[in-house]
């Protein structure tokens, strides 16, 4: 099994080259170029700019910019004086040593601190929305495939594609626009409230359980798509199970209904979905860039779309790299799961 | 051996002579009420995009005009200025400009549908002639195009298409050619899957052994068999890249105002809430309506095709 874990892992070392040159390359492609965001001020003089393009190293050649970017540059000396020669060691670690850089914008912050502190709010949103989606979404698929072709799979299936087409962002408007907008509590204010302006660079935000009447709106918006997705996925792998030659023995065995579809059927039936699992809660991190949007929550994926048009670089290509990273471990999680759980499956 | 019974076999061969997979697929189809009615729908949706001006003629509107007559309620009219003696009619209200939000929906049609319609063909060309390639060729090809394919699917989807379009200068081409680009992943990797399949097949081994070469085999012997999937698979992608559309517009990304598209005449609409619900409901409801008729559509011909159904 360790040989399979170190497999998995070596073969995903080309997927990671791939994201890093592929973000670095847009990144390089994008107009302006960290000059051009730093050195807006109409004061900074072409010294300055020059002084400044040195030190960034802007004007070495992309693969060794790209190579700095990965490793570092603490062995190379860098011009800062503008004479031409090297006089002062390089200080980026390079991404590889958990060095993002600093943020163009926030207060020229350290990439990786900020995204430690968005991606809270984020797995609070998302991490619930998953939950909801379980605990909703699980039952209706078992319930939908032992009642098979009757109203309740019928109501289910059609709530499922209904859900899938609606489009999420809207969705979370309506809901805004119901409950926030037109539906009032007695003094006035929303029945629900629709955004939850905190920012956790600046202030600590009160913990999760004083402020759950924020979650409601964003997370059903977000758990519906979760809900329809799963229940779907557990449906069929229910329906899978329930043809199987065992669960017509334990019929003939004379066991209660309840008994085989619960523990004999969905038991395995989870088994599939558990390989889920594994990307879905990696898929946390940038799964909600839309509906952080619309709710103004402050987490990561609305950080990183003001990063995007703000031309912040350097956050913009941590998100992509660290979202892409979790996503390759997700996927490998779920395969060792799918293995450890299913006796079927051998680890070769 | 009587003449008669020749004749007998001679007919009974005719009624035995099956019709091909498409006849019996159309003829499926046509039984399926829920399909046909979602066909219809589609068809009504890009009737009303597609009589924009003719909308425009009947109420006396115009998608650009503005006026000062900004959040009317629908079936209001224009009040009648020296301008416009006429006064119009606006069937769903105005928007925070004054423009006729009946007369934009039906040109905002006309765009998303073929922003969708164009980039779904792009990414399905894309994805079906590398998905038989790597699946015909296998080896390096293979490894090399998956690999591809992994690299991309690592990076959340909508945020490689946000990252792209703020880079590339954003209108209705850049973003035809940034989601066709990006979207054939899916694709590639399900007519590989089955080109491996036909590959292995006996007819494909006699086509060989009769001389026919690669490319012919690919062209003539194994693409016909993956109509089923290319056809279903486009209107999933026409369904599901309206969203993609309407959530990049939304957010700012995709085709810049004045045009319109069912996206971005949401983009404003949460400091309309108060002063004009009827904005953020019928864009929305336009954009849910088609792209659950292009779901149905798909899995209707997906069960239309299936030979483990029976009639």
């Amino acid at each position: 099994m360790y040989r399979y874990i170190i497999r998995r892992l070596i073969q995903a070392i080309p997927t990671l080259f791939g994201i890093t040159v592929l973000s670095f390359l847009l990144m390089s492609a994008a107009p302006g170029g960290p000059t051009a965001a730093m050195s807006f001020s109409p004061q900074t003089s072409p010294e300055q700019r020059a002084r400044l393009e040195a030190q960034l190293g802007v004007n070495d050649p992309w693969h060794m910019q790209y190579l700095y970017w990965l490793i570092g540059d603490t062995w190379v000396r860098r011009d800062t004086d503008g004479d031409g020669e090297g006089d002062m060691w390089g200080q980026r670690k390079g991404i590889l040593r958990g060095d993002f850089g600093r943020s163009f914008t926030r207060g020229k912050r350290p990439v990786i601190e900020l995204i430690g502190e968005f991606v809270k709010p984020t797995i609070e949103l998302t991490g619930s929305a998953l939950l909801v989606g379980l605990l909703f979404g699980l039952p209706i698929g078992i319930f939908a495939a032992i009642g098979r072709g009757g109203w309740f799979d019928n109501i289910s299936r059609v709530m499922a594609v209904i859900f899938s087409a609606i489009p999420n962002f809207w969705l979370g408007l309506v809901l805004i626009l119901i409950f926030s907008s037109t539906l009032k509590q007695a003094d006035g204010s929303p029945f629900l409230p629709s955004s939850w302006q905190c920012n956790p660079t600046l202030i600590k935000c009160p913990p999760i359980y004083e402020r759950l009447e924020y979650l409601i709106l964003p997370v059903f918006t977000l758990g519906t798509a979760y809900i329809a997705g799963y229940s779907r996925y557990m449906r069929t792998s229910m329906l899978d199970i329930i043809s199987q030659d065992y669960i017509r023995t334990a019929h003939s065995k004379g066991l209660t209904p309840r008994m085989v579809w619960f523990r004999h059927g969905a038991r395995n039936a989870l088994i599939p979905i558990a390989t889920f699992l594994g990307p879905a809660i990696t898929g946390l991190l940038g799964g909600a860039v839309l509906t952080e949007t619309i709710f103004s929550w402050p987490g990561l994926g609305r950080q990183a779309i003001q990063a995007v048009t703000a031309q912040d670089y350097p956050f913009v290509m941590a998100f992509v790299v660290i979202g892409a990273v979790a996503t390759i471990i997700g996927y490998i999680i779920s395969d060792i799961l799918y293995a450890l759980i299913d006796p079927r499956i051998r680890f070769n | 051996m009587s003449a008669d019974s020749v004749v007998t076999l001679d007919e009974k061969s005719k009624q035995l002579t099956g019709e091909s997979l498409y006849t019996k697929a159309l003829r499926r189809l046509r039984r399926d009420r829920l399909t046909v009615s979602a066909l219809l729908v589609i068809f009504l949706m890009v009737l009303f995009s597609f009589s924009a001006p003719l909308i425009e003629d009947i109420f006396n509107v115009s998608y650009t005009r503005t006026s000062s007559n900004v959040f009317a309620k629908p079936f209001t009219s224009e009040p009648v200025t020296e301008q416009d003696p006429q006064g119009g009619f606006n069937l769903l209200g105005t928007d925070d400009l004054g423009r006729d939000q009946l007369a934009r929906l039906a040109y905002a049609g006309q765009i998303s549908m073929q922003i969708a319609i164009l980039a779904a063909l792009l990414s399905l060309a894309i994805g079906v002639s590398l998905g038989i390639f790597t699946g015909f060729y296998g080896g390096i090809i293979d490894d090399l195009i998956m690999w591809v394919i992994t690299t991309l699917n690592s990076i959340p989807a909508l945020f490689l298409l946000i990252i792209v379009a703020a880079v590339l200068k954003p209108g209705a081409t850049t973003l035809i050619l940034v989601l066709g680009l990006l979207g054939w992943t899916g694709t590639t990797r399900l007519v590989r899957g089955e080109t491996l399949a036909l590959r292995e097949r006996e007819y494909i081994i006699s086509a060989r052994a009769l001389g026919a070469s690669n490319f012919r085999i690919m062209y003539s012997h194994i693409a016909p068999n993956l109509l089923s999937i290319v056809v279903v698979t486009l209107a999933q992608d026409i369904g599901s890249l309206l969203l993609t559309e309407a959530g990049l517009s939304f957010l700012g990304l995709g085709v810049q105002p004045p045009t319109p598209t069912w996206g971005n005449m949401l983009s404003n609409s949460q400091t309309f809430f108060n002063k004009g619900p009827h904005l953020v409901i019928f864009p929305g409801l336009l954009i849910s309506v088609t792209v659950l008729c292009m779901y149905i559509i798909g899995d209707g011909i997906r069960d239309a095709f299936d030979p483990t159904i029976n009639d």
